[in-house]
């Protein structure tokens, strides 16, 4: 029997992308959050927390909402040809909102706990903004930022609510890995349902022994 | 080569208003901690912004608040010596000092220059360790170190001593002050410690809650205070309100006693100020009778705790400072000090 292993590769595809994308922006908003007063620093942190817990399906319909097809910014986007509805780079999108909180909140407690006056010697060195943000302050930071991005990949990963809503399942098309165990039990089809849970469990835990191994090398490289 | 500041910011709840000028030498700011000074650094390097005013260094504005003029701190060309000495953590000393050298193009002067700094600041073998490795006092050369090579037209220093050991401290002390006077250019320092501001500095300005009370010469400075906190602050421990009799002579109602000055007393003289290391018990002006309260011994010092004969015995008693052997075996019956040492503070 031949194995369709496009469920695999859709996943890890939307899942690395979404990643890419909530590493930067994450650090962009933690960066900025952890500047602001803090009245207006709550009223954001709310706002941009709230996916994370919401039920996915809510995320899911919100999505739906704003991107549906004959929805005004959906219509729009359609002009230009792209779709979210149904197609597997909404997945991206779908994965990329529920992750997001994950990776700028870690972000933004390792941005909070960073020493400014680093930043401040930095800058009356003459070092650029841009090269303290990313020689000095990313370093420093990078416990946290490291974290926030495995937390954000495991979970675009395992992402289901909002992507079942928004692409749903189309085998060769849109099927994920957790919709195509749904599917697949739901269809009675259970040896193919446990076939893409232990393949789901073996990428997690990959994952999990690639960010041990790394901070092992990291308290290694500390205490050398 | 000047430096020209006159700032004010209001923080709520705490206003800073500071104006002064530095001359080529060591100036200090010395005060109680959150009295302002370091914030005063702060606005000179850019890293704070204050509300008004005017700062200038050479001739540079770096800050304009009526011509909009305010400098990024890359651009003011000041260095700044951190109380922690700010070592990037993740960078080698190597690493830290090239920083510091990220503006000079040419790699064989970057690297001529790196190798300089490293052995002036013995440095050498260090360049491979990570800041976590090094003591306080390696951590304070590096962080020297990079400023150095940086070539600043002013170097600000916050605290330079307080993350390091007493023991370490004096010896540092007599190094540093060495370095910067041959740095040649302006130095500013920041420091709560009259110790540390009479051995390091030519001039000293006292500053207490946001406030610059008065700049002036450090020997001056501690020969007279002209001001209640800054005689406080220069560590004079007796300090009580005064009023003038003549113009030579001065009622000190809480102590019972009238003194004899040397300078001439002012209208408006709110206080008088006796050093703990001035009394005398041979002197022959200002003599009263005094008797013993008690007494602390330190090492080499002790304080010896008394009041004039007339003093009010609820009011807190007069320290006289004195190494050991001058100690009279039986307390004296009278004490004196001489004019020249009537310390007169105005408001």
């Amino acid at each position: 029997m031949g194995i369709d292993w496009y469920p695999l590769w859709n996943s890890l595809r939307i899942a690395a992308i979404s990643c890419v994308l909530v590493f930067f922006l994450g650090i962009f908003f933690a960066y900025y959050a952890a500047k602001l007063p803090r009245s207006v620093k709550g009223i954001l942190d709310v706002i941009l927390t709230l996916p994370m817990v919401l039920p996915p399906t809510v995320c899911g319909y919100f999505l739906l909402v704003t991107f549906g097809l004959r929805r005004p910014l959906g219509i729009l986007l359609a002009q230009w040809g792209i779709k979210f509805v149904m197609t597997w780079y909404g997945g991206v999108l779908a994965a990329a909102v529920v992750a997001f909180p994950l990776m700028y909140r870690t972000a933004r407690g390792a941005f909070e706990s960073f020493d400014e006056t680093l930043a401040y010697s930095g800058q009356t060195l003459g070092l650029s903004n841009s090269r303290i943000f990313w020689r000095i302050r990313m370093p420093a930071c990078r416990q946290g930022i490291l974290a926030g991005t495995v937390l954000a990949f495991a979970r675009a990963l395992g992402e289901y609510g909002a992507t079942s809503m928004l692409i749903g399942y189309t085998p060769g098309k849109t099927a994920t890995i957790s919709t195509t165990v749904y599917q697949l039990w739901r269809t009675n089809d259970e040896s193919g349902a446990f076939f893409w849970v232990m393949v789901n469990l073996a990428i997690s835990a990959v994952v999990l022994l690639a960010v041990n191994m790394l901070e092992a090398r990291q308290k290694k490289a500390v205490r050398k | 080569m000047s430096l020209i500041v006159d700032i004010k910011k209001d923080f709520g709840g705490f206003y800073l208003d500071v104006e002064f000028e530095a001359q080529n030498g060591i100036t200090c700011l010395l005060g109680p901690s959150g009295c302002g000074k370091s914030i005063t650094l702060k606005c000179i390097a850019g890293i704070e912004k204050p509300d008004k005013g005017h700062i200038e260094l050479d001739g540079r504005v770096l800050y304009d608040s009526e011509k909009h003029i305010n400098l990024p701190p890359q651009k003011r060309n000041v260095g700044y010596l951190f109380q922690n000495y700010a070592l990037f953590p993740n960078m080698t000393v190597r690493q830290n000092i090239l920083c510091g050298l990220h503006g000079e193009k040419d790699r064989k002067s970057r690297e001529r220059q790196l190798e300089d700094v490293i052995s002036m600041m013995r440095l050498g073998g260090l360049e491979n360790h990570k800041p976590a490795q090094l003591s306080g006092g390696q951590a304070q050369r590096v962080a020297l170190a990079r400023i150095l090579v940086s070539q600043p037209a002013l170097l600000m220093l916050d605290e330079p001593f307080s993350a390091l050991d007493g023991h370490l401290r004096d010896s540092l002390k007599i190094e540093l002050r060495d370095m910067l006077y041959n740095f040649g250019r302006e130095v500013l320092m920041v420091t709560h410690s009259r110790d540390e501001a009479y051995n390091m500095s030519s001039a000293i300005g006292v500053m207490d809650d946001g406030r610059l009370l008065t700049m002036k010469a450090t020997k001056e400075l501690f020969a007279d205070p002209g001001s209640i906190q800054a005689a406080r602050l220069t560590g004079c421990k007796n300090i009580a309100a005064a009023r003038k009799i003549s113009d030579h002579e001065v009622e000190v109602p809480e102590w019972g006693v009238t003194l004899k000055t040397a300078k001439e007393v002012n209208d408006g003289l709110s206080a008088v100020g006796l050093r703990a290391h001035y009394f005398n018990t041979g002197a022959t002006h200002n003599r009263y009778p005094v008797v013993f309260v008690e007494e602390m011994e330190e090492p080499f010092e002790t304080i010896i705790q008394f009041r004039f004969a007339g003093q009010d015995p609820n009011s807190a008693p007069i320290w006289w400072r004195l190494s050991k052997e001058k100690r009279p075996r039986i307390f004296p019956q009278e004490i004196g000090i001489a004019a020249v040492n009537v310390l007169l503070l105005y408001e």
